[in-house]
């Protein structure tokens, strides 16, 4: 007998629209309100209702906790790797310009912001799950009658 | 004429009701003493502030407000809370004088500097004038893209943008250290001393 099983299934049909908005929020913020901060929010918000719904032990099976330590370092060398990829190519730390210097509409612009909203999202996501599952497995997992 | 008249009460009505909302919420956190009740109303209080920064065109500060505070703090509260008791220590009222004359003397100094604030909306003000308007001007021709926000965040004002990577990072590693990881139990499962 599935205990719960009108939330499990209806995390299941949520789970992957929510990181599908999670991207859509990460690539248009250049266009529209978000970027990388909230899309990493969202991005691990998916995974902290896996976690409500079918217990801690399977959503670090999903996403293990070793993954994101890599993802947090990962996102924030991404960011200041961006930085001084702009200084290599002779522009200033965060140059994006230098990009792409023949273009007429700033592409540059563009990547750059791409690029850098990306490390955010990346170091954002890892890291509010990252927090998440630290206070959450400090327990085991409660009785229904302590609600 | 009387349709933009109308719009604007209308408007005036959000914003009085959104506040009063908020007043009511902050109220009720403050007499609850149940603390998964004040978590829960904290996140409502979060949803409504999100909405309220809708209504003053802030678009992208309430999308952060409506993720990380009515979403994943709600959570890092409950997780929190989880660890602690389900209910607040009643505490006797009127025992704390001075408690109580440095918030009404900090709450009359807020409301008297209120008395000098530019009005919403005034193209003087100092937030709309200087920098403001350079980046308003310049995003156009400099940056090209049309999310003026996310042109300052990341790219006039990327180095700073970097610090704040940085301190979620940074909050991310205290959390793993302080709760650790690394340990034999590899942060599952810790049975601290129960102190009844």
């Amino acid at each position: 007998m599935m205990e719960h099983a009108i939330l499990k299934i209806t995390t299941k049909i949520l789970f992957a629209p929510i990181i599908l908005f999670a991207l859509y929020v990460q690539f248009h913020g250049d266009y529209g309100p978000g970027g990388g901060f909230q899309a990493g929010v969202i991005f691990a918000v998916a995974f902290i209702l896996h976690a409500f719904c079918f217990g801690l032990e399977e959503t670090k099976k999903a996403m293990p906790q070793k993954a994101l330590i890599i993802a947090m370092v990962i996102g924030f060398l991404f960011y200041a790797g961006t930085g001084v990829a702009t200084m290599l190519l002779g522009a200033n730390f965060l140059g994006y310009d230098v990009i792409d210097p023949d273009s007429t509409h700033h592409a540059g612009q563009h990547y750059g912001i791409l690029l850098v909203e990306w490390g955010v999202g990346v170091t954002v996501a890892s890291t509010m799950l990252t927090i998440f599952y630290h206070f959450t497995g400090r327990e085991p997992d409660i009785d229904q009658e302590d609600w | 004429m009387t349709e933009g008249h109308s719009t604007l009460s209308a408007m005036v009505f959000v914003d009085l009701s959104l506040l009063t909302m908020l007043f009511l919420v902050a109220i009720a956190m403050l007499r609850s003493r149940h603390l998964f009740a004040v978590v829960m109303l904290s996140g409502i209080y979060s949803l409504l502030s999100a909405a309220f920064f809708v209504s003053l065109d802030a678009v992208d500060v309430a999308f952060t407000e409506a993720a990380v505070g009515a979403g994943i703090s709600t959570v890092l509260m409950l997780a929190g809370m989880l660890l602690t008791s389900r209910r607040e220590k009643p505490v006797m009222p009127g025992r704390a004088p001075i408690a109580m004359a440095v918030v009404f003397i900090t709450g009359a100094a807020l409301i008297y500097a209120t008395i000098d604030m530019p009005a919403f909306g005034d193209a003087n003000a100092p937030a709309n004038a200087y920098v403001g308007k350079q980046y308003v001007e310049r995003t156009p021709n400099e940056i090209a893209v049309p999310n003026i926000v996310t042109a300052v965040l990341a790219s006039y004002r990327g180095f700073d943008t970097l610090g704040e990577v940085l301190v979620v990072f940074t909050a991310g590693l205290a959390v793993i250290l302080l709760l650790g990881f690394g340990s034999a139990r590899g942060g599952r499962e810790v049975s601290d001393q129960e102190d009844e």
